[in-house]
């Protein structure tokens, strides 16, 4: 049976690569997984989008992978690739058959240090990342999201989608790329983590050959803003043409490690249901909510059709963002009243002890189901480290089982404040 | 070990329910999967959307239970029912801890056997479900999709109808259309359950008699699904969403059943042509050598009936004409010239190689072992398929290219900001 992170061994090459290993011998599989601190945050205004941008020519070949023999590198072991980038992260994965451990740490060691950024393909890949944006654009809960992230921060760099902004995406340079990741992408600012059939001995002798003779670079650069305090509710109304109504209202929450993180997960499981703690995998499955408060207020009531909730772990202070899709003929006004007098509540009567119990029961079952396969053990290991610490990975079942009534009554009262949160409609128009 | 051998214990109840249960130990959990020869294609003719309907109450309340009391049950494990809809299947999903599945099984027979349809609950979902179907209204990849379905499969084939149906039907809806439905078509004779995870096989055969064993219903005679025509000329349909930023693209032909000679030799073509690695040969193309779309594929679905082959992309409204004619491009040089023997060779080691991933969880073997039942592959089929895929020779691979695709029948559908 699978355990916690108790099995995981870390490392530290000499030029400062963090080094995870967790065996897992339930299926002949390989997971490995190379994450760097670097995100959307961490761009400077006019080169909004560059971390993702740059994720994307990070698959383009290397100096000893020909562009042309990219394709299928991984796919002849029968296995997968991707990679994704947000706000505090960029992060790549190969999961296959365990015969494939050392071409993967081969792909990931390229990829550190010898991407080849040929401006056709920078050229080539702008259209596609403007083709992801519009698509995205399609959304109209995606386009209101994004909104509503801008119009609650004013000053940290969370503010803008990880996408980027179009006029960023049109100007940016081959240079800007390159810069970039000769700046980020150095094994003092990464972590590279292997979950699998393996045996952890032969993988730390791999890393090593794969990566020992990757040089450092210069610690990478910091963000120091701090988001102010919110003083005052604010409002965002999108008008366009649409079929569906949407509302959203976010509010400024705790880090992965603030005190507040683990009592208000708990409240977002007391009003929308348990989600879990892994953004590869926990939001693919519907919560289980239908005894939640918001979903009873809205979804039961017939005033929405859905309703969600979202609190993800991050390195920084981010967002509490609760989502409803209004009912066919329902006003948003109607929802947004409806939600408000929920939160109300919960803040001046806090939560019932059958309540917490629940919460903590369904967290407890959701962090077993985030765990079923080594590429989501690997996940959660290098996710994690980046935000911050992976004790919070590990601690994370005791944080939950140690929450109680009041703690989750004080995280109510500083996060649902009215002052904190920013609302969003998308309305017809 | 996952891989090697899934060997599931397979037994049918007197009553004609088939069970396949497979002991697997990696985490305390337990996939439950309840699939009732109920799909889309067997709503009653004129009313598109009944099953789909029964699927948003079938959960909510049965003889023994209310809403709230499933409501509180489900919440207070953690657990979250699913229940889709597909042309051919009605399927009840579920993984819960280990600890909970006696019960889990339990509740979930009470849904498929006994559902009391409240009315109350059915007002509040035919909301949600109208909610639904005006949200897909509004949304191009889904109106290129569905516009491409009910074009190759006219005159209400069951293939070409909207799974959720038109708001006017669903709202028309009674509890007694759906009752009838229930009565007509759930039975334990088309009923396959298959129960995967940390429970040994034998045990949740055991538990499966107690909850469905007891169940006693002939089962009803099966529905013929009408033949299928391949379209006689190229077919270029426009749905214009001027409020939208980018166009989807849906470019399609009828393809083959399931049971088809040419499965295997399709499925490697398919594969080489607009799946392996970013989307195959139009991957290449489109996206990597173009930079026209963040997405492109093809995708084949081989069914009871000649299911569809169909080649999706979203592009931005000034690059759909050049999309259209690189995918005209990419079909016609495949027609003409076929894939390589190395393009062959490389799909057949990753179809082959990617299996232990596909059953490494609960919920992917379950689902395997629901395929391997509803198209009676065969208990051995984990260990049989790379034989199959080893057996098909490149004429084969290219004989079923030119069987499939023509480009002098393509439908295709463009949606998004575009007016032609």
């Amino acid at each position: 049976m699978r355990s916690a992170p108790a099995a995981v061994t870390e490392t530290r090459l000499d030029n400062g690569l963090t080094v995870l290993i967790q065996e897992e011998h339930t299926a002949p599989l390989a997971s490995v997984w190379c994450w760097y601190k670097v995100g959307s945050k961490d761009e400077r205004p006019g080169l909004t989008g560059v971390s993702h941008w740059v994720e994307h020519m990070n698959f383009k070949g290397t100096a000893n992978i020909p562009r042309d023999q990219v394709k299928g590198i991984i796919e002849q072991f029968g296995g997968s690739w991707n990679g994704y980038t947000w706000i505090d992260q960029t992060t790549y994965l190969e999961t296959a058959t365990k015969d494939a451990l050392d071409r993967m740490l081969f792909i990931e060691a390229e990829r550190m240090a010898s991407c080849l950024y040929h401006p056709d393909d920078c050229e080539s890949e702008r259209t596609v990342i403007i083709s992801e944006l519009e698509g995205g654009e399609n959304d109209p809960d995606q386009l209101l999201d994004q909104e509503l992230t801008a119009t609650a921060f004013k000053a940290h760099p969370y503010r803008h989608p990880t996408i980027g902004w179009l006029p960023d995406l049109q100007s940016m340079t081959r240079d800007d790329l390159y810069g970039y990741y000769r700046r980020y992408y150095v094994p003092n600012n990464a972590t590279l983590v292997v979950v699998g059939d393996v045996e952890a001995g032969d993988v730390r002798r791999r890393v090593e050959r794969h990566f020992g003779s990757i040089a450092p670079g210069e610690p990478a650069p910091r963000i120091r803003t701090v988001e102010p305090e919110q003083t005052g509710e604010r409002r965002l109304t999108i008008r366009k043409e649409t079929t569906t109504e949407y509302f959203k209202a976010a509010f400024h929450a705790p880090s992965a490690t603030g005190e507040d993180f683990f009592p208000l997960l708990v409240l977002d499981a007391v009003l929308t249901g348990a989600k879990g703690i892994n953004l590869w995998s926990s939001f693919r499955v519907a919560p289980p909510q239908r005894s939640a408060r918001l979903y009873r207020a809205l979804v039961e009531r017939g005033l929405a059709s859905s309703v969600s909730g979202a609190l993800i772990p991050t390195e920084q202070p981010f967002l509490y963002t609760l989502s409803a899709t209004a009912t066919d003929g329902v006003a948003l006004a109607a929802v947004e009243s409806a939600l408000l007098e929920e939160l109300d509540r919960v803040r001046r009567h806090a939560i019932g002890d059958g309540e917490l119990h629940k919460a903590q029961a369904q967290l407890r079952a959701r962090l077993v189901f985030d765990n079923d396969s080594v590429t989501n053990i690997a996940h959660q290991l290098g996710y994690f480290t980046t935000i911050g610490r992976l004790e919070t990975f590990a601690e994370a079942p005791a944080r939950i089982a140690a929450v109680t009534v009041d703690a989750v009554a004080q995280a109510a009262q500083r996060v649902l404040a009215d002052s904190n949160r920013t609302i969003g409609w998308f309305q017809r128009a | 070990m996952t891989s090697t051998r899934l060997a599931p214990l397979r037994a049918v109840l007197d009553n004609g329910a088939v069970f396949l249960t497979k002991e697997a130990t990696a985490t305390p959990a337990v996939a439950i999967h309840l699939a009732m020869r109920c799909g889309s294609a067997y709503d009653p003719s004129g009313a598109p959307g009944t099953a789909w309907l029964l699927s948003r109450v079938i959960d909510r309340g049965t003889l023994t239970r209310s809403a709230g009391e499933i409501a509180e049950e489900l919440d207070g494990r953690g657990i979250t029912v699913t229940v889709a809809v597909t042309r051919h299947l009605f399927s009840v999903f579920c993984t819960c801890l280990s600890e909970d599945f006696d019960q889990v099984l339990a509740l979930l027979g009470e849904m498929v056997i006994a559902p009391s349809l409240p009315e109350a609950e059915l007002s509040t979902r035919k909301g949600e479900v109208v909610t639904a179907i005006r949200q897909d209204e509004d949304n191009p990849a889904v109106r290129a999709s569905e516009t491409l379905m009910a074009a190759l499969y006219p005159d209400g084939h069951p293939y070409g109808r909207p799974t959720k149906g038109t708001i006017d039907i669903v709202e028309r809806l009674t509890r007694g259309d759906l009752e009838r439905l229930h009565a007509e078509r759930f039975a334990p004779g088309r009923l396959t359950g298959a129960i995967v995870g940390d429970v040994p096989a034998d045990r949740a055969q055991a538990a499966a008699a107690r909850v469905f064993g007891g169940w006693r219903k002939p089962s009803p005679p099966e529905i013929a699904i009408p033949p299928v025509h391949r379209a006689a000329e190229r077919r270029e349909i426009v749905v214009t969403m001027m409020n939208k930023a980018q166009t989807d693209i849906a470019y399609g032909f009828t393809a083959i059943t399931r049971g088809d000679p040419d499965y295997y030799a399709c499925l490697l073509m398919n594969n080489a042509f607009g799946q392996y690695a970013i989307g195959g040969r139009l991957g290449d193309s489109i996206r990597e050598r173009q930079g026209m779309a963040y997405y492109v594929s093809s995708a084949l679905d081989a069914n009871v009936a000649a299911g569809p082959l169909v080649i999706r992309a979203g592009v931005s409204p000034a690059n759909v004409a050049r999309a259209v004619a690189s995918i005209d491009e990419e079909i016609a040089r495949l027609v003409a010239e076929g894939l390589t023997a190395k393009e062959l060779d490389e799909s057949r080691r990753y179809l082959i190689g990617s299996m232990p991933r596909a059953l490494e969880t609960n919920a992917g073997i379950a689902a395997f072992l629901q395929n391997e039942e509803f198209f009676n592959l065969g208990l051995d089929y984990d260990v049989r398929m790379p034989d199959f895929l080893h057996a098909v020779t490149l004429d084969q691979a290219n004989a079923a290219a030119r069987r499939l695709l023509d480009t002098g029948r393509a439908t295709m559908v463009v949606a998004g900001p575009y007016q032609g």
